[in-house]
């Protein structure tokens, strides 16, 4: 299991960041989220993978922390997830402003010279 | 009301006041001045009233706990000396208060000015009676602001601009000097607390870090006090108005830096580096200082470098390390403050009479202004040291105090003659001033007719005035007991004897008096003639001006490093700079695998679940795809993206963690909506027209390609070295067991972060509705570009057909076309709130919460916006995003407060089970208020984003309409 996520976060990692580098607005948005799939993932998985386990405890029932997922990780992430869409909203009007106030699609506002 | 509290009020009193007077008319000058004034004698009888509790070494403390675990907590510890400092502060505010009433034009703006005034006096306030040594460094700061701003206050002036900002630059670098010091010195010490570091001499002295902690408070201390090298601030910041000048640079801001010296002379002084440092600062500003102010024209510009040459006075005292020395300075802070407050007045007085401060114009004013003339006197004799004045006093403690030897060197070896020379200097200023501006030929040329000021405008000069004259005939009966506490309560056991009686007989202190006071006169006598011609500033080194120097260093700094900088490193484009982040990032990554010592293999091997490789298979694929496809099919590569997403969220589901699954699954569908909306304003591009082959261009995206490798490669190796080691003790297991008992909740996450974590939350809700606000504002102002695709020929057909109909309008048959599906979303609108509130209720105790609650909402709505069109939405149901941004925002901040009134610190949660009838038992935790504030200011954003981007294309076709208007009248 930990293989699969690993190869899984490296190559969402590896897509987010090949797409960085791309000249196009909309491809460095679509890097952002991958990196950010990416991103989310590792975080989650600093608390180590843990199956039929959510942490939801029993009313006044004896509680053992060991036999729960780690919630902190979650929560980070779940504010973190929240905070990527904006993120995201804001990169694609400030794209779509550049587009418009510059006529290209170019990261640099400009077409490169050639 | 206990005297604890008196603290308290001491510091709000003056701050409430500032907002106060900022709310006021701007021509309401009494109104201001009668508040203004109200304040300050307020304060001045709370300080008196906690007298007998500071006599004899007594101290009242007040203490709110803050972040006790870090030891920041918002002590207030008023001891004797702090209670002297406070009676300057509030006695002088009051008397400047009053003289500014008179000072001010009408044209000016009071308000601002005394909204200012009284809050730096609530900084200063809070400076001297801060108890811990981080929130003095904060009041500390403040004071240098509010200094900032007072400068500042005539800003159509580009003197007082430079000036202002000079003092800031100066004064702010060396508070942060000063914070970074007082953070070493609590490291030293481990607390942050005045009393415990007061206690704890010894082991500061004997510290490792000793040195660079007294350098970085020296630092401070010195630019707050104008000490040289750092002394050029305070002639430039003379562009104030006056009154501020009295007050901040002469009585109370200056004297800060001196302060702070004699509030840590008990821990920090004794040792050789003390000695020297202080020591050289202090005598070379003494000399230096008093040499400056000889050769100044302006009256404001003398008085400024005498207050510096005063402050390098009591600098060198408290440097000698010895109690009596100490004692000396204490005294003459106090003395310095009265007389250098009424002569910065009387020069006020000057200026605003004649309509100049330049004393090569003034001269014979004594026939216009007898009354004032008299009393500048006094207190240019006090400046001056001239016996039966408290000047005196404190100079003859000075003069013996620099004949003892503290440290057999040289600087010990010159210290009387230096001491005996700025005093002769000091008598040559004094002099001067007096005998250029008010005696002499009558004045020739003046702006304006002078005579006396209005009565009031005076009295708080007479009562200074009158305060030098009772300390100096009758120190012992007046100031002794006072000066006694503040020593006390700086010096303790170790308080020596001192007598401050005006006749010790005929000492060396006493001839080392009269030959300064002869060849001060004789000084003056001689360079008569060439100050009343001289160019302002001393001779030979005129042009030398620390002034110049700091613009210089200013301009190398802000300007030519930065060109240098932005030149060599920063770069035009992004790429470049994207490849230089993620390289550092990558460089960053792979350093601990060099440099840890633990085991790095690879080798733990675990097993996989083949549905759950399956389904990353087509993660990976959706991941791949999407790089691939993103730059010639948009639409392909979002719904690759999305598959990627989805992905996440069934991982998350498969490793427990429902909650963020759901909130991943909501946010997705937000995120595609979004970008499926922006996409039509993104221009067409081709693979066959603009597929560049050439070899940079290949070379290049190798070169990224391997740098990607590299960065999936090292992150899939990090994450599965992390994943496949056991999980170290965390605060995990605390948060699991505490979430019932303490929060009232079962679902863990949302219990951590509505309740554990409150303030982190609401700190990112209120990101988030800036973010949502920031767009807002971007769309309003910018506009996207025309549509790059064309209405589609289906459309176009039914729209032909529309217009060929004469009883249809034009959009009628393509709104019809998808008139069943947008019917099922307009009945599902219902069920969405439903969810929602069912996603939101069920929170705290299960998976759901506000965030995906408030998400889910706004999909509800946005379903109505997509299935009716934006008109026909907004003509049914007008949303209010803004609205319930704020809404969210106030009610989760007043939950937290909420838990102020019954005494428990911010956003403390409490919970209890209501019984209602039929249903049961329901949680009801004041958290659940906290998560609808949540909730609502997600709705809020999450439609405010999404609408302003909808309106994007109502405004498009408005325009594209008016082209077309446009054109067929052309035809």
């Amino acid at each position: 299991m930990e293989l699969v996520l690993s190869l899984g976060i490296g190559v969402l990692v590896g897509s987010g960041v090949w797409l960085l580098f791309r000249p196009r607005t909309y491809q460095v948005i679509i890097g952002l989220a991958l990196l950010s799939y990416a991103v989310n993932l590792f975080i989650f998985s600093m608390g180590r993978l843990t199956v039929n386990a959510p942490p939801v405890v029993q009313a006044g029932a004896e509680i053992d922390p060991a036999a729960f997922a780690d919630p902190i990780p979650q929560a980070l992430v779940l504010t973190a997830i929240v905070i990527g869409f904006a993120t995201t909203a804001l990169f694609l009007v400030v794209l779509l402003a550049s587009r418009g106030l510059t006529g290209t699609d170019h990261v640099d506002g400009k077409e490169p010279e050639r | 009301m206990s005297n604890e509290n008196l603290l308290l009020y001491l510091i709000l009193l003056p701050f409430m006041g500032s907002i106060l007077a900022a709310l006021l008319p701007a021509n309401a000058r009494n109104a201001e001045a009668w508040l203004s004034a109200g304040v300050a004698i307020a304060a001045f009888i709370i300080v008196i009233c906690l007298y007998p509790w500071v006599t004899d070494g007594g101290v009242v403390r007040y203490t709110i706990t803050w972040l006790p675990e870090l030891d920041l907590n918002f002590t207030l510890r008023a001891d004797g000396f702090a209670w002297m400092f406070s009676v300057m502060i509030t006695g002088i505010g009051f008397l400047v208060v009053l003289y500014a009433r008179y000072y001010m034009s009408p044209k000016d703006p009071v308000p601002r000015f005394f909204s200012f005034l009284l809050a730096f006096m609530g900084a200063m306030q809070g400076m001297v009676i801060s108890g811990n040594i981080i929130l003095l460094a904060i009041f500390w700061e403040l004071t240098s602001i509010f200094s900032f701003l007072l400068i500042g206050y005539w800003h159509h002036n580009a003197a007082a601009r430079d000036g202002a900002r000079m003092a800031l630059i100066i004064t702010g670098i060396g508070g942060l000097c000063l914070l970074v010091g007082l953070m070493i010195l609590g490291h030293i010490v481990g607390s942050y607390e005045l009393d415990d570091i007061l206690a704890a001499g010894d082991t500061i002295r004997q510290h490792s870090l000793y040195l660079p902690a007294l350098l970085l408070i020296l630092t401070g201390a010195l630019t707050k006090s104008a000490q040289f090298p750092f002394h050029f601030w305070l002639p430039n910041a003379m562009s104030a108005p006056t009154p501020v000048s009295a007050y901040l640079h002469s009585a109370t801001m200056v004297k800060a830096g001196v302060f702070l010296l004699a509030r840590l002379w008990p821990v920090l002084s004794g040792t050789d580096e003390w000695f020297f440092i202080v020591g050289l600062a202090g005598m070379s500003t003494l000399l230096l200082g008093a040499f400056f102010a000889i050769f100044q024209q302006d009256l404001k510009g003398l008085l400024a470098y005498s207050t510096i040459s005063h402050l390098g006075l009591i600098t060198t005292l408290l440097s000698l390390g010895s109690p009596l020395a100490a004692v000396a300075a204490i005294f003459h802070m106090i003395n310095h403050a009265t007389f250098k407050a009424s002569l910065f007045m009387a020069a006020g007085i000057i200026d605003h009479e004649a309509g100049t401060r330049d004393m090569r114009k003034l001269s014979g004013l004594f026939s216009f202004l007898p009354i004032t003339a008299t009393l500048a006197m006094v207190a240019s004799a006090a400046m001056a040291g001239v016996p039966l004045l408290n000047g005196f006093l404190s100079k003859e403690m000075f003069f013996s105090e620099t004949l003892e030897q503290h440290r057999a060197s040289l600087l010990d070896g010159v210290a009387p003659y230096v001491a005996t020379i700025a005093s002769a200097f000091a008598v040559t200023y004094s002099v001067r001033f007096i005998h250029t501006v008010f005696f002499g030929s009558k004045p020739a040329n003046l702006p304006r007719e002078p005579h006396e000021p209005p009565r009031w405008m005076r009295v708080p000069i007479e009562f200074l005035v009158l305060v030098c004259l009772i300390v100096g005939i009758i120190p012992g009966l007046t100031i002794g007991p006072y000066l006694h506490t503040a020593v006390v309560s700086v010096l303790g056991e170790h308080t020596p004897e001192y007598s401050l009686a005006v006749w010790h007989g005929i000492n060396t202190p006493l001839i080392m008096s009269f030959v300064a006071l002869a060849s001060g006169l004789v000084f003056y006598w001689i360079l008569r003639g060439y100050l009343a011609q001289g160019a302002d500033g001393p001779p030979l080194i005129r042009n030398l001006k620390g002034k110049r120097v700091f613009e210089e260093i200013l301009v190398t700094i802000s300007w030519r490093w930065a060109r240098w900088m932005e030149s060599h490193f920063g770069t035009q484009r992004l790429q470049p700079q994207l490849r230089l982040v993620i390289f550092v990032a990558l460089a960053a990554g792979f350093w601990p695998f060099y440099a840890a010592n633990t085991d790095m293999s690879l080798s733990v091997f675990t097993d996989i679940d083949p549905v759950f490789a399956i389904i990353w298979v087509i993660g990976i694929a959706c991941a791949l795809g999407a790089a691939y496809q993103a730059k010639y099919h948009r639409l392909a590569a979002l719904i690759l993206m999305s598959g990627a997403g989805l992905v996440t969220c069934i991982t998350f589901i498969w490793f427990s963690a429902p909650d963020l699954a759901l909130t991943q699954l909501v946010v997705e569908i937000v995120t595609t909506i979004l970008i499926l909306l922006g996409l039509r304003w993104l221009p067409k591009r081709y693979e066959k027209i603009d597929n560049n082959d050439a070899l940079t261009a290949r070379i290049r995206r190798y070169r990224d390609f391997l740098i990607a490798v590299a960065c999936g490669g090292g992150m899939a190796m990090m994450a599965y070295i992390i994943m496949t080691r056991p999980l170290p003790d965390t605060i995990s297991g605390y948060f699991v067991e505490q979430a019932y008992p303490q929060g009232g909740g079962t679902n863990v996450v949302n219990v951590i972060l509505v309740d554990f974590r409150g303030f982190d939350t609401f700190g990112e809700i209120t990101v988030l509705g800036i973010v949502a606000l920031t767009i807002f504002a971007l769309l309003r102002r910018f506009r996207p570009a025309p549509d790059s695709i064309e209405i589609p020929e289906q459309q176009r057909i039914q729209n032909a057909y529309d217009d060929a109909n004469v009883n249809r309008e034009v959009g009628e048959t393509a709104h019809e076309y998808v008139k069943i599906p947008s019917v099922i979303m307009q009945w599902m609108f219902p069920f969405i709130i439903v969810l929602a509130a069912y996603l939101f209720l069920r929170g705290h105790d299960l998976p759901g919460g506000g965030f995906a609650a408030g998400v889910t909402m706004a999909t509800g709505f946005l379903l109505l916006y997509i299935s009716g069109g934006t008109r026909w939405m907004e003509d049914r149901l007008h949303i209010l995003p803004m609205r319930w941004i704020g809404f969210g925002l106030i009610i989760a901040a007043s939950t937290g407060i909420g838990s102020w009134l019954f005494g428990f610190p911010f956003l403390t949660s409490h919970f209890y089970y209501l019984e209602v009838p039929l249903i049961g038992k329901v949680p009801l935790a004041s958290a659940l208020f906290f998560d609808l504030g949540v909730f609502a200011l997600v709705v809020g954003a999450t439609a405010l984003i999404l609408i302003a981007l909808a309106h994007q294309s109502i405004r498009s076709h408005r325009t594209r309409a008016a082209e077309i208007t446009k054109q067929e009248e052309n035809h």
